[in-house]
């Protein structure tokens, strides 16, 4: 069973194509990982997910449910570029604020925050807070009302390893969990990480498996390597 | 629609500005500073103080809140938070209203304190009472903002948005009879002040100066006002799209 699946969507921007006839498909309770370097149409991919970008041909299903449409804004948690939240609010008024939205309870709001461990520093500001403890903050909203697919975009950019390897135990802890995680990312020790990989490039998947299928495919021993033959092949 | 919704999110931007005092402070006083500076510009015309400063009390709430909305939103856009509120649950005319209400609120309190000082410090003679004064305030702001609000969806930096100031209310306050009376303006201009919300305001500001009662001029007046609010707040709810091409 499938939890998203992307078939053969387009996406154009005055007639240059940002996507180009890309298709997946997420397995339930994985880590999907969708990998390439900036510019190669991962946010808008994951944007198009999410329902916040059209699409110009194609089809998208998240949880059997057109993308974008109304029965998922509470089944799907969503982490935007650069880990959004408000700068301005600490760290329990941006949770509550987002728990009310959803209607998730005061219950929810305590359990998310444990969740990322950020008990402790509910009160500081999100602009005082570091990048690690920022992009916990937008984990912790992205998680309430208990998602079945969790989205994120770039979750793990400009983090120290340690703090990319956190959220990492986060991520395997959430999935072992039942939930659906997809994620991008342009560094490939990440990619090792998931359970399911796509290598984008230039808006469009040069190929998708799991990490042994890519390298036998590609008879190469690493990730890296693999991507950079796929990468010159695709010239 | 939900009420919850509408007044989760004006808790949450009168939160965001209990953590910036200052924008409080410049908020909730410039109008009353401007109120006073005017008082000794024109402290040997007494008379035409009394007349033009109730017109002037209802262009600053329009004024300000224009802005502060204007530049709210614009941050709601730039910053992500926008995106992640139109993959949640929370209706556009929620978010808009939770602004109005917010926003309204600070507009209420900032008249307070202009109308309190004018009328007892001050000791301007105002025939409209506390009561009309406050009431006109609150509608010119809610329509200040709710145009800033619509607008900031032309807007793609702060920059931008703090520039429609003097690109949209600097010219409706040159048109809306402050300076020259509206009868006094050439036709076409004359007809351009009659579609602009500010000219109610500033004749609303008018009747209150003048009349002790609630007229149906100033009533009119503010049903304009709130019509060009809703509109904006409508066409605001339009340019905010839960997907773009």
């Amino acid at each position: 069973m499938c939890a998203i699946s992307v078939s053969e969507v387009t996406v154009k921007k005055k007639s240059v194509e940002i996507l180009r006839e890309v298709s997946l498909q997420v397995p339930k309770q994985s880590i999907y990982g969708l990998i390439g370097p900036s510019g190669s149409g991962k946010t808008t991919l994951i944007r198009a997910i999410v329902g916040l970008q059209r699409i110009d041909s194609g089809n998208i299903k998240v949880l059997d449910q057109p993308a974008g449409s109304k029965t998922l804004r509470r089944k799907l948690g969503y982490m935007t570029q650069g880990a959004s939240c408000y700068e301005d609010l600490t760290v329990l008024e941006n949770v509550k604020y987002f728990s009310s939205i959803l209607g998730s309870g005061v219950y929810d709001v305590g359990r998310v925050l444990k969740v990322v461990e950020l008990e402790g520093i509910e009160n500081r500001l999100v602009s005082k807070c570091s990048g690690g403890e920022k992009a916990r903050v937008a984990l912790a909203c992205s998680l309430l009302g208990n998602p079945k697919v969790l989205i994120m975009d770039e979750p793990t950019v400009g983090l120290d390893p340690l703090l990319r390897m956190e959220l990492w135990s986060f991520f395997k802890k959430l999935a072992s969990e039942g939930v659906t995680i997809l994620l991008s990312s342009h560094v490939m020790d990440e990619a090792e990480k998931c359970d399911q990989l796509s290598f984008m490039r230039d808006g469009h998947i040069l190929i998708s498996g799991d990490v042994e299928i890519i390298l036998k495919s590609t008879a190469t021993e690493h990730l890296e390597s693999a991507f950079l033959k796929l990468s010159m092949g695709s010239r | 629609m939900s009420l919850k919704r509408i007044l989760a999110t004006g808790k949450r931007v009168l939160l965001q500005l209990k953590h910036d005092p200052r924008t409080v402070g410049l908020l909730l006083l410039v109008p009353t500073f401007l109120t006073v500076l005017l008082y000794f510009v024109m402290y040997r015309e007494r008379s035409a103080y009394n007349r033009v400063l109730p017109e002037l009390l209802a262009l600053f709430p329009y004024t300000t809140m224009f802005v502060v909305a204007s530049v709210a939103m614009v941050r709601e856009r730039t910053k992500g938070t926008l995106e992640k509120l139109m993959v949640s649950p929370i209706g556009k005319v929620d978010l808009l209203l939770g602004y109005a209400l917010a926003f309204g609120l600070m507009a209420l309190i900032q008249a307070l304190i202009a109308v309190g000082v004018s009328l007892y410090v001050l000791g301007v003679n105002m025939a409209g009472g506390m009561v009309a004064l406050l009431v006109t305030s609150f509608v010119d702001a809610v329509s200040g903002m709710a145009l800033g609000l619509m607008l900031s969806a032309f807007a793609t930096s702060e920059f931008q948005a703090v520039q429609f100031l003097p690109a949209v209310v600097l010219p409706q306050s040159l048109l809306c009879g402050l300076i020259v009376q509206r009868n006094q303006l050439p036709f076409v201009l004359h007809l351009i002040s009659d579609v602009m919300p500010l000219s109610y305001a500033v004749d609303a500001g008018l009747q209150l100066g003048r009349y002790a009662t609630w007229n149906f001029q100033l009533l009119s007046d503010l049903g304009v006002v709130g019509v060009f609010a809703f509109l904006s707040l409508g066409f605001g709810a339009v340019t905010l799209k839960r997907s773009n091409h």
